[in-house]
């Protein structure tokens, strides 16, 4: 799972990231966001989605993604 | 009143919370985060810390707690629960509160005096704050509803919101009212020793809420 912070929500992790880039050398980059990812083997993917809403997520400030590799 | 403070693993301010409850009521017990039974208290305090490591989100495992289904339960029959920076952020994850804690607008941990405003009396408060993620957030539509509800009852005086909340917003309650969550710690300002005792008028507050 992608748990990333909502679009529109000031992301400050994401802007001290973005703003240390330059002085390393990389130009050229923006809209740093910084989220999370949970890996995990379910034998019921179906239920995936609740889990997020439950408990990894929380959908007020954050959005999520699901990939099943 | 009698107060119970809650404990979870990585509670830090659970001891000063329960001192603060017996200054300000008739006597306070500690409630193990694993019980479900909240032992006859009337009021229950969501103590301050790094409840479960803070692992994931502050706040998000500690909702699932039996002492949290507890306390969920008596809320919503009206009893007082007061909820002090991680107890705030906890009470925000478990839906009792409207909103959400987000890391500081500065990324800095923040320890210091602040003064709050309590909406209505316009009177102020001097107490402590600490906290790495305590910027109030809520989206627009949200925060309109509870202001039009007189859900904010704590906003930072002016230079005193460190952490960048939304509208300065210190603390709300529910609709009902009797829950209350603040990022600062009205627990550790009831003692002149400490500089302050404006703490007792929050769980003054509380008690009238019990009333």
């Amino acid at each position: 799972m992608l748990i990333r912070p909502k679009e529109g929500i000031l992301d400050p992790q994401g802007k001290a990231v973005e703003r240390a880039l330059p002085a390393l050398g990389f130009e050229g980059i923006g809209q740093v966001h910084v989220g999370r990812m949970v890996e995990l083997e379910a034998e019921d993917p179906e239920r995936l989605a609740e889990l997020c809403e439950k408990l990894l997520a929380n959908t007020l400030i954050e959005d999520y993604e699901i990939q099943t590799l | 009143m009698i107060w119970g403070v809650l404990q979870f693993p990585g509670s830090c301010d659970e001891r000063d919370a329960l001192h603060a409850c017996e200054v300000h009521g008739d006597g306070a017990r500690l409630i193990w985060h694993e019980s479900r039974d909240l032992d006859g208290v009337d009021g229950v305090v969501v103590p301050g810390g790094f409840s479960y490591g803070d692992y994931l989100r502050a706040g998000a495992i500690a909702r699932f707690s039996p002492a949290m289904e507890a306390v969920a339960e008596a809320a919503a029959g009206g009893m007082p629960v007061l909820g002090i920076c991680n107890g705030f952020q906890v009470l925000c994850e478990a839906g009792l509160l409207p909103g959400a804690l987000l890391r500081n607008v500065e990324l800095r941990f923040r320890c210091h005096q602040v003064e709050l405003v309590e909406e209505g009396t316009g009177e102020r408060l001097s107490i402590p704050a600490k906290h790495g993620e305590g910027r109030y957030y809520a989206p627009a539509e949200m925060l309109d509803q509870i202001e039009a509800n007189g859900q904010v009852v704590y906003r930072y005086a002016e230079g005193h919101n460190s952490n960048g909340s939304v509208r300065d917003v210190a603390g709300v309650t529910n609709e009902r009212g009797n829950v209350l969550g603040l990022m600062p710690h009205p627990e550790h300002a009831v003692d002149p020793l400490t500089g302050s005792t404006d703490g007792l008028r929050v769980f003054e507050r509380m008690s009238r809420v019990a009333a």
